[in-house]
């Protein structure tokens, strides 16, 4: 018998196109992507940063696009970023604030879905409260679905932009030492930048107490620490989140006064860290919770300022890359 | 009513061991003979089983039905409609209807509307709590006349001992069974998927494991107390059932039953917001989907349960968090089962007593027995033959199964009701 081994001779198989840097459709979340895909985002964003700074900003890559901001839950600065780095590459943007009132008039999700994608939107940037809806949005319409966080589950341009800001000051991100901590059970922003700096090769600590911790949180590959001084000993970066207001009063901790004695930042508390650890937080702050004001506007270890600045060139990152994945052939 | 008479079969009966080639000879509605020497009489209607197996047909205890309220979602005939093409012939319907089985004249309507529309046997399960509300009992001795095989909230758990506690006295009187949905209110309050790393990395709230395990643990404590006969609806972590196993040495008044998506699926069928996957008690980990399966072989759970819930599409096109629990179950319940058996996980014999004699025995059913004189409901099934699970196959009204795409293997050749065929496979 001699069968072929193969349908078609290797040879004849059609010549491969190189592969996209980004061969993603969406950003749902920092999961599922690759350390290079990560790099070629974080070089792209970097070379915005630059024109970001001048006085004509404006680029074409997205000229003739469509983006709607979809956002579920208020926010002013990631969707006033994301208008920016949208408008600045040319795009039309849309803004669209969903009042609660909407859902509660019975519109769903997929409804309003549809609707927007009736209309032929090339990015649709969504923001929700509940986990996956980014992910079941992107399953239910034709173009590029990025997420701006959803529920407890992803923040991705959070943690990119907070990549470039530690890659910026600190010239890599492999081998660094973060400590991400607060309300970690709550945080998308957690998450992602859990992720990513793992996925970079940063040894990641987490530090919160037990009730602001999910159980299984050492199986994402984190160290756990209960005790922030020891937590933040010999960290290079202190990533602070921000603690819900209904968190604080009982429920999950006794009070704001016990939670910033324990686990708020001071210089007490960061004289442990390396000398010169950065200090960051994706904000909204609150002032004398988490974060010590003193400490929040040191000009010489903060960089929460540089943080929004990142934020406007990893969106204009993000989109293009998406764009020019959905290039037509 | 024409006589059936099955010949060539394999007559497989948990109930009494037998597991032999034969014949069964059916009239009246009522098993009029069967073995290897009945045969047939003039006039009646052959069916050669071709050596499949021939067995009683199962009795499911615990399915979400839409009537009265949610004719939307399952009517009492199309369930049957569900139930015949999956082999099951008794259906035990919960009392979570609009409004909810609470009075002997909703006891009586069910009754009344499941004799005129469905095709197979409908038993309700009347609730533990008027309204389901956990707080005042219900007419427990006349419900039970009216044709209440036990007593439960359903979906909802009885939460407050101390009404749990006077429910089971109470049940005692008139040895009735108290069956309760394990799982703690309060432990799982917005929980929306098992505890643990996926429902982490999802951002997922988690219902812990504790919410089924303490329950139970409190309620085997008031049974003893009690002295009533109690069942854990559907039982589904390794924790919970070491506790059932334990209680079961020294109180012979305990049971339990599983549902079928707890020993063929784990938590990854939630994988990336799986809706379909989103049920109450919710999908474990693969340990605890092990210790189901353990225990239905060394019997520490009695009963197989579809655990069918519909729902219509609407409230699972959600949100994961938002979107409703509940898998459909019914047409799926068979060939599930059997993959403890094609696994060599669990005897035959095993398997079908959990889905008939057991659930039989602890509802007080004449049925779920391969006996002379019993009512003739029957399956005749082609365990070899692959089946592909597909959702536009469902006769149920609702399409939320968990189980879609999945390769089973036995099929529902033909099933039988009180001697009428209500199903045949085409």
């Amino acid at each position: 018998m001699t069968a072929p081994h193969h349908p078609f001779p290797v040879s004849a198989a059609p010549k491969k196109e190189p592969a996209p840097a980004f061969p993603h459709r969406h950003l749902l979340g920092i999961e599922g992507l690759k350390e290079s895909e990560i790099t070629y985002l974080l070089d792209l964003a970097d070379s915005y940063v630059d024109g970001n700074r001048q006085a004509d900003k404006k680029h074409s890559v997205l000229r003739g696009r469509t983006q709607i901001n979809l956002f579920f839950e208020t926010s002013t600065r990631t969707s006033t970023s994301f208008e920016l780095a949208g408008k600045r590459l040319g795009a039309d943007v849309i803004n669209m604030a969903v009042a609660r009132s909407s859902i509660s008039k019975g519109e769903t999700l997929i409804d309003t879905a549809m609707t927007l994608n009736a209309m032929h939107p090339d990015i649709l940037v969504m923001r929700h409260p509940q986990s996956g809806a980014a992910e079941l949005l992107s399953q239910k319409v034709d173009c590029s679905v990025i997420n701006a966080g959803d529920g407890w589950h992803e923040h991705p341009t959070q943690a990119l932009l907070d990549a470039l800001t530690i890659r910026r000051r600190k010239g890599r991100i492999g081998g660094l030492t973060v400590a991400i901590c607060g309300d970690i059970l709550h945080s998308r922003v957690a998450r992602s930048n859990i992720l990513l700096l793992g996925c970079m090769g940063a040894r990641v600590r987490v530090v919160a107490p037990p009730t602001l911790l999910p159980g299984a949180i050492e199986r994402m590959g984190v160290e756990v620490f209960h005790d922030m001084r020891q937590g933040l000993k010999d960290v290079d970066i202190v990533m602070m989140l921000r603690l819900q207001q209904e968190r604080m009063n009982g429920a999950f901790l006794p009070s704001t006064k016990e939670f910033f004695h324990y686990y708020g930042l001071d210089y007490e508390k960061l004289a442990v860290a390396k000398e010169d650890a950065l200090i960051m937080h994706p904000g909204p702050m609150n002032r004398g919770v988490e974060i010590d004001t003193e400490v929040a506007d040191d000009i010489n270890r903060s960089a929460i300022r540089e943080q929004v600045e990142m934020g406007v060139a990893v969106r204009m990152a993000v989109l293009d890359a998406l764009a020019r994945g959905g290039e037509p052939k | 009513m024409s006589a059936t008479f099955f010949q060539n079969a394999r007559l497989l009966d948990p109930a009494s061991g037998r597991d032999e080639t034969g014949n069964l000879r059916v009239e009246a509605g009522v098993i009029a003979g069967l073995g290897p020497d009945v045969g047939a009489r003039k006039g009646d209607a052959v069916v050669d089983c071709g050596g499949h197996l021939l067995a009683p047909g199962l009795i499911d205890m615990l399915a979400f039905v839409g009537e009265p309220g949610m004719e939307h979602k399952e009517t009492l005939a199309s369930l049957g409609e569900a139930a015949a093409a999956g082999g099951v012939t008794s259906v035990v319907v919960m009392p979570n209807t609009d409004p909810v089985l609470d009075e002997v004249a909703l006891i009586q309507y069910l009754g009344r509307r499941a004799r005129d529309t469905s095709i197979v046997n409908i038993h309700p399960m009347a609730a533990i709590t008027q309204e389901t509300g956990g707080e005042r009992m219900t007419e427990m001795g006349l419900l039970k006349e009216a044709g209440a095989v036990a007593f439960t909230d359903g979906r909802k758990a009885v939460a407050n001992p101390v009404v749990m506690l006077r429910a089971m006295r109470y049940a005692s009187a008139f040895d009735l069974l108290i069956v309760q949905h394990p799982e703690d209110p309060l432990l799982a309050k917005d929980g929306c998927m098992t505890d643990g790393e996926l429902a982490m990395r999802l951002g997922l709230p988690g219902m812990p494991v504790e919410a089924e395990t303490i329950l139970i643990e409190r309620d085997l404590r008031l049974a003893a107390a009690a002295g009533c006969r109690y069942h854990v609806s559907q039982i589904s972590a390794a924790q919970s059932i070491e506790a059932v196993r334990t209680a079961k040495k020294h109180n012979r008044k305990i049971s339990c039953g599983t549902a079928a998506h707890h020993f063929a699926l784990n938590e990854q069928a939630v994988g990336h917001y799986r809706t379909f996957a989103k049920t109450s008690p919710p999908l474990r980990s693969e340990d605890d989907r092990r210790a189901v399966v353990d225990a239905l072989a060394d019997g520490t759970i009695d009963v197989i349960v579809s655990g069918h819930d519909p729902q219509d599409e609407e409230s699972k096109r959600l949100p994961f968090a938002e979107a409703a629990f509940g898998t459909i179950g019914l047409e799926t319940l068979l060939p599930l089962a059997l993959e403890l058996y094609h696994k060599g996980e669990i005897s035959l014999q095993k398997v079908w007593k959990a889905m008939t004699a057991r659930p039989a025995e602890l509802l007080g059913l004449d049925a779920g027995r391969l006996q002379e004189g019993r009512p003739a409901d029957l399956v005749l099934i082609d365990l070899a033959r692959p089946v592909q699970v597909m959702k536009q196959d469902f006769r149920s009204k609702s399409k939320n199964s968990a189980f879609d795409g999945r390769p089973t293997q036995g099929r529902v050749l033909l099933t039988m009701v009180g001697g009428e065929t209500v199903f045949r496979y085409e």
